[in-house]
């Protein structure tokens, strides 16, 4: 083996050198210009990332893996504990206390851990028929606005796909525009246009056109308002994405093998286009499954999604446990149609 | 050639004129806003024929083939397909059929489907469909392949899949968009000649458009020779390398020493040009010249003649000294400069080992032949 083939040396020293040299600016910087809850924050990951390194190094491993230590560290902080938290709560049952449930685990008398866990709070939502009529109640409203954003967004995202580039740029920064203002006033803003005496009913009857104001408010028409207009975006980007890659020529060729244009946006654009459609319903249909807001503000008392049965018994019942259930339940609703997806684009990458 | 002229009448349908053309192209334009891709072409091709578009980047080959194709609208002019004029008639409803530049295979289905795609627009049944699928997959060696996706091809597969894709329907025409760019050297010149076994095997006219001077050459039963969107000349191969019109076209095709004169006074056998990097040289009369009269004179670098000594016989010679040789196997090329620092290009065909060849700084004598030295008055 020559020395050109040889691994370069994996110098413990060095990073470790830099690495402290990096921790006493941070440290500084830190101390000198942000707040000391930032500051600490900050010490500490490059603390982590430095202790990483230099066990890596340590024990002769790769430095590659690194890459993805911080989606990692990231996904274990903010995602893999708190669902573990959530669990181990759903397996308790509610107590008046601080925090509001029993403790998973008791002393026995004669020293030894017991364990107290239990499944009644699941049996419980399968019991009543509010839980189940909810969670298939915010399905069915997830899934009627995910079609219609998008057979709304196709057309929108193809539109802009095929628009020469000033015009395509422009377009586009119309569609991520509304971004900038709050998502809240967004949906306060709806209540003006959909009330009794809101924008809409007041056009129409000046125009003649009813007689009675029309009632919008607070019924499940004003939630899929809200949730197509929120989620449109979502929709649009991704069908943009994959539209704007389709080659002119596949259309074209289509055409010289005699399609008609409906025929060729039905055998070469539409399958195309289908990662584009998958990767938008779902980034409509999941965060639409757990809307709280847009039932709350927009919706009637009649309007059931899961969002607000998670807050009514987190806290109007303060009924930690069931509202945990309640959410790990849901997650799992969510997490299916994820891996669906997931499996869908490898199979198309493996295609591709 | 010429010694059979049932068949030359045959297969040249061009040089009869009561020949009924299969395309005409009439006065045909297309503008992009301010920019004219094609101008005012004219241009008739007989059924059988395999023709190719040959130009730069940008002379407007491509625009008027995709005219053809019906995916542009010209903005004046006429194209007619077997007398029928294709003004309103669009892309899908034509008899014709292309393979394009990249290919254009449909990513998401298999070599079968591809392939199929338009005999199931024409709504046959999928039997009937995929029988003349396996027959033509045959023909062009893909049995094998019919499972696989266009990404499971290499180039040279892909473009056969093209090929049999755009020849399924049996169109009247095939145009193809520079069908070899995309291939290696040695797979394009196998390709060539099997793209000509094919085209004779169907009797399908052709249509090919491309920047590759060889590639025209070889294919070609005729050139067009296309630049900044007009047609500059039109001819077999061999008359446009051998009887170029303007010097775009000597220059274009092949390898081309130019050298500018005027027409001096008539002499009885040769006419007299006066030129400044070889003084006067002795040429074949051309009609309709005028003495004084700017012209240029195309000299294929194959035709120049290298000697140590001036040979006695040599009507045009010229001294200079080899200033770069190039050994290229069956010939050598050289750079030869004149007195005046004009280069000439010189190549001699090695027949025989010659045991003392002609090399660097040496004084030679570069002879030219009157009958290969084209007169160019454009």
């Amino acid at each position: 083996m020559s020395a050109l083939d040889a691994p370069p040396q994996a110098s413990l020293l060095r990073p470790v050198l830099m690495g402290l040299a990096g921790l006493v600016a941070v440290a500084l910087i830190g101390w000198l210009a942000l707040p000391a809850n930032i500051a600490v924050l900050l010490t500490s990951l490059v603390a982590v990332a430095l202790a990483c390194l230099a066990f890596t190094r340590f024990m002769g491993w790769s430095d590659r893996w690194m890459v993805i230590a911080i989606p990692l560290v990231w996904f274990v902080t903010f995602f893999l504990v708190p669902f573990f938290v959530l669990g181990r709560i759903s397996l308790s049952e509610v107590a008046i206390a601080i925090p509001p449930y029993t403790s998973l685990w008791e002393r026995a008398p004669d020293g030894t851990l017991e364990i107290i866990a239990s499944f009644d709070n699941y049996l419980f939502l399968l019991s009543d028929s509010l839980y189940v009529s909810a969670y298939l109640s915010s399905i069915k409203i997830a899934a009627i606005s995910t079609v219609l954003a998008l057979l709304l967004g196709y057309p929108i995202a193809y539109y802009i796909a095929r628009s020469p580039e000033p015009r395509r740029s422009i377009l586009l920064l119309m569609v991520i525009l509304p971004f900038w203002t709050s998502f809240l006033l967004r949906v306060y803003a709806w209540i003006g246009f959909l009330r009794r005496d809101g924008v809409i009913n007041n056009i129409l009857s000046w125009l003649g056109v009813i007689d009675e104001p029309l009632v919008m408010m607070q019924t499940d028409f004003a939630v899929y308002i809200g949730i197509v207009y929120t989620y449109l975006p979502f929709m649009i980007l991704p069908l943009y994405a994959t539209l704007v890659k389709l080659d002119d020529a596949l259309l074209e060729a289509a055409s010289d093998l005699g399609a008609t244009p409906t025929v060729t946006f039905l055998t070469v654009t539409l399958p195309l286009s289908l990662p584009g459609i998958i990767a938008g319903s779902m980034l409509v249909f999941i965060p639409a499954i757990g809307e709280y807001v847009i039932p709350t503000l927009l919706g009637g008392p009649d309007t059931l999604m899961i969002g607000r049965v998670l807050w009514d018994e987190f806290f109007s019942s303060r009924d930690w446990p069931v509202a945990s259930a309640v959410a790990i339940v849901m997650l799992i609703l969510v997490v299916v149609p994820i891996m669906w997806l997931q499996a869908v684009q490898n199979r198309q990458e493996k295609n591709a | 050639m010429t010694s059979n002229p049932a068949i030359a009448a045959n297969t040249r349908p061009w040089t009869n004129p009561a020949a009924k053309p299969f395309i005409s192209i009439q006065n045909i334009t297309k503008r992009f806003g301010d920019f004219t891709a094609v101008n005012d072409v004219s241009l008739d091709i007989y059924q059988g024929e395999l023709f190719c578009l040959l130009g730069g980047s940008g002379c407007g080959k491509s625009t008027l083939l995709r005219m053809l194709a019906g995916f542009e609208t010209p903005t004046a002019g006429k194209i007619l397909i077997d007398g029928q004029d294709m003004a309103r008639v669009p892309a899908d409803k034509r008899p014709t059929n292309m393979m394009f530049q990249s290919y254009a295979l449909f990513p998401h289905m298999s070599v079968e489907k591809n392939v199929a795609y338009g005999l199931l627009r024409e709504g046959k049944s999928k039997a009937e469909a995929y029988a003349r699928v396996a027959e033509m997959l045959k023909l062009v060696k893909l049995e094998a392949f019919g499972r696989r996706k266009p990404h499971q091809l290499s180039g040279g597969q892909r473009q056969r899949v093209a090929l049999a894709r755009a020849l399924i329907k049996q169109p009247k025409l095939l145009l193809l968009d520079e069908p070899l760019g995309a291939l290696d050297k040695k797979l394009r010149e196998e390709t060539q000649f099997e793209l000509i076994n094919i085209q004779e095997t169907l009797g399908v006219t052709f249509i090919v458009v491309t920047h590759d001077q060889d590639e025209a050459m070889t294919l070609a039963t005729r050139i067009g020779v296309m630049s900044e969107g007009i047609i500059t000349q039109i001819g077999e191969p061999r008359d446009i390398y051998e009887t170029p019109k303007s010097r775009f076209v000597a220059d274009f095709i092949g390898s081309v020493n130019l050298f500018e004169g005027k027409v001096g006074p008539a002499a009885p056998d040769f006419m007299r040009v006066e030129t400044e990097d070889l003084g006067p040289l002795n040429v074949l009369p051309v009609p309709g010249l005028t003495q004084g009269q700017t012209v240029w004179l195309a000299i294929r670098p194959e035709r120049a003649w290298l000697t140590r000594t001036r040979p006695p016989e040599a009507i045009n010679s010229v001294p200079g000294v080899v200033r770069d040789m190039g050994y290229v196997g069956h010939m050598s090329s050289y750079v030869v400069r004149l007195a005046n620092g004009r280069l000439v290009r010189v190549t001699q065909a090695n027949e025989g080992r010659r045991e003392n060849p002609i090399s660097w700084d040496e004084q030679v004598t570069v002879s030219f032949e009157p009958a290969d030295i084209r007169v160019l008055t454009e």
